[in-house]
């Protein structure tokens, strides 16, 4: 009996202390491994989604590369959706998060968000022609679908009184917005211009509103890490990717729908290099 | 109630315990909104599933081969399929493809909303467990008792339902039990397809709220409870039926 007692003290007191050393320095942990986890979109087109040999591609991707790149380590990928991905980062399944996460004060309770931000985008629905759609307001008691865990769920709701069906993922929702399980499907603006840009069979459908609640999004890091030798780092590389245009650069490459908050960004830090 | 609803509000700011439901109005009401929509669809699954285990039960033993080969066909596809990949089946597969009617204002609409086919798939997947457990409490009735109903007049149907059937129904229900219960914990699957049950709505909050640990307590301890009210319906519901020297 004793010595069942004292084994699984021991086992409790290792995992006690491993967790302990695993909070040490991020950095050294991954140069240490010798790769970063960096958890991404795997179905947000053109941020982070699968191309159809399965690869995870994306503008975000290319970010996570570039990061990658800078530390001289290997790259993992770990899909993740707005619903699990703080927690992913908190219990150390990823080190960093590039997920088109909105940066608020709620979210950054949880998480560091990396400033500068990286790209700033707002909250619209995409719904078909026929729904004739005008007004924000048109939607109050609508069948509305949407993303589990998205940032603007609360403030449509509690604006609009919308009935939300969200799902877990992008292609729920899509299949349920065309096989009419609602009437619209509320996301971030630049999913939806870029998806009414592919044409096809979203010719019948439209962006019937003004954008509305614009955000920020933001890199999280862990706390400890909002000072460490690693959250310094990334900070340093978002701003230089601002700088020098590489942000710009990628949006071209992805064919996002040029962003002012990204050529005010460059304006801002050149001048300010110079 | 005002003075309860803002002592969860000092809860949270005094010790960090974020339980939104209470004095946040618009949690407070997805929750319950989420808790009402989960005894609604397990009630609904419940009945159906008991009607679908014993029509199922009675089409098995029929004469007639076609009924029992189909009975079994149908016990095979729900018994040997995820319910989860079935709701997506019926949601996404069979929901695409069925004819749309146009709904109160005007818009083209499927037939069959999210919280239908959950129902419908839930219901489908614990009545082929039904059918089985019938089965084995017909078959724990002698003989000789369906054979003394015929012999006093009795049709196959009516010794089914007035002899058979009351006798089975002890013998079965500590594993029928055993079913609902599972049923009723099954009825978090309809998540998956945004039907507004008690784990989807706790989802919604906790994204909102960031009160995960709070939420996940807050759930255990609501199924808990529910799955207590059912264990304990049914077990008055076995004493009731109680005959000396004969099951519990």
């Amino acid at each position: 009996m004793s010595k069942w007692f004292a084994t699984i003290c021991t086992v409790f007191l290792c995992l006690v202390a491993g967790a302990g050393a695993s909070l040490a320095d991020t950095y050294e942990a991954i140069k240490k491994r010798g790769k970063i986890v960096v958890g991404v979109k795997a179905d947000y087109r053109p941020w982070g989604y699968r191309d159809p040999s399965g690869e995870l591609v994306g503008l975000e991707i290319d970010m996570a590369k570039d990061l990658a790149d800078t530390l001289a380590v290997d790259l993992e990928l770990v899909p993740v959706v707005g619903s699990n991905r703080m927690e992913f980062l908190n219990q150390e399944k990823i080190d960093i998060i590039i997920a088109t996460m909105g940066d608020n004060m709620k979210r950054r309770k949880v998480v560091t968000m990396i400033e500068p931000n990286y790209y700033a985008g707002g909250t619209n629905i995409i719904a078909s022609k026929a729904a004739g759609f005008e007004n924000w307001t048109d939607l109050k008691n609508q069948k509305i679908c949407g993303i589990q865990g998205a940032y603007y769920n609360r403030r449509v709701l509690q604006l609009y009184k919308i009935d939300l069906v969200a799902f877990k993922g992008v292609p729920e929702a899509v299949n349920a917005l065309q096989q009419g399980s609602c009437v619209g499907f509320v996301y971030d603006n630049t999913w939806i211009e870029k998806t009414l840009a592919e044409g096809g069979e979203w010719e019948a459908y439209e962006m019937p509103f003004e954008t509305e609640d614009p955000s920020v999004w933001a890199i999280g890091v862990r706390h400890e890490d909002a000072d460490s030798p690693f959250g310094l780092m990334v900070k340093g590389k978002v701003a230089d990717w601002h700088r020098t245009g590489w942000l710009l650069e990628h949006e071209q490459k992805w064919g996002i729908k040029r962003s002012p908050f990204l050529v005010e960004m460059n304006e801002a830090l050149k001048t300010r290099a110079k | 109630m005002e003075a309860i609803w803002s002592w969860f509000e000092w809860l949270y700011e005094a010790h960090g315990v974020n339980l939104s439901i209470f004095y946040d109005s618009l949690d407070r009401d997805r929750f319950f909104f989420g808790l009402l929509t989960t005894i609604r669809l397990s009630l609904i699954c419940i009945v159906a599933s008991v009607v679908i285990g014993v029509v199922g039960a009675w089409l098995q033993t029929s004469r007639f081969k076609w009924t029992s080969r189909l009975v079994q066909g149908y016990i095979q596809f729900f018994r040997n399929t995820p319910p989860l990949v079935q709701l997506y089946f019926f949601f996404f597969a069979i929901g695409g493809v069925l004819p749309k009617v146009p709904d109160a204002s005007g818009h083209m609409v499927p037939p069959i909303g999210n919280f239908t086919w959950a129902a419908i798939s839930l219901s489908f997947f614990a009545g082929a467990f039904n059918v089985e457990i019938f089965r084995a409490g017909i078959e724990a009735v002698p003989k000789s008792t369906s054979e003394a109903a015929e012999a006093l007049g009795y049709t196959r149907l009516q010794s089914y339902i007035y002899i058979i059937l009351p006798l089975a129904f002890r013998v079965c229900l500590p594993s029928l039990n055993n079913n609902l219960v599972n049923l009723v914990k099954t009825t978090t699957l309809a998540y998956v397809i945004a039907v507004p049950e008690l784990l989807y709505v706790s989802s919604q909050i906790w994204s909102d709220q960031f009160n995960v640990r709070e939420m996940m307590n807050v759930l255990l301890f609501t199924y808990v409870g529910l799955v207590a009210v059912l264990v304990f319906m049914m077990h008055r519901w076995e004493k009731t039926l109680k005959i000396p020297g004969y099951g519990r």
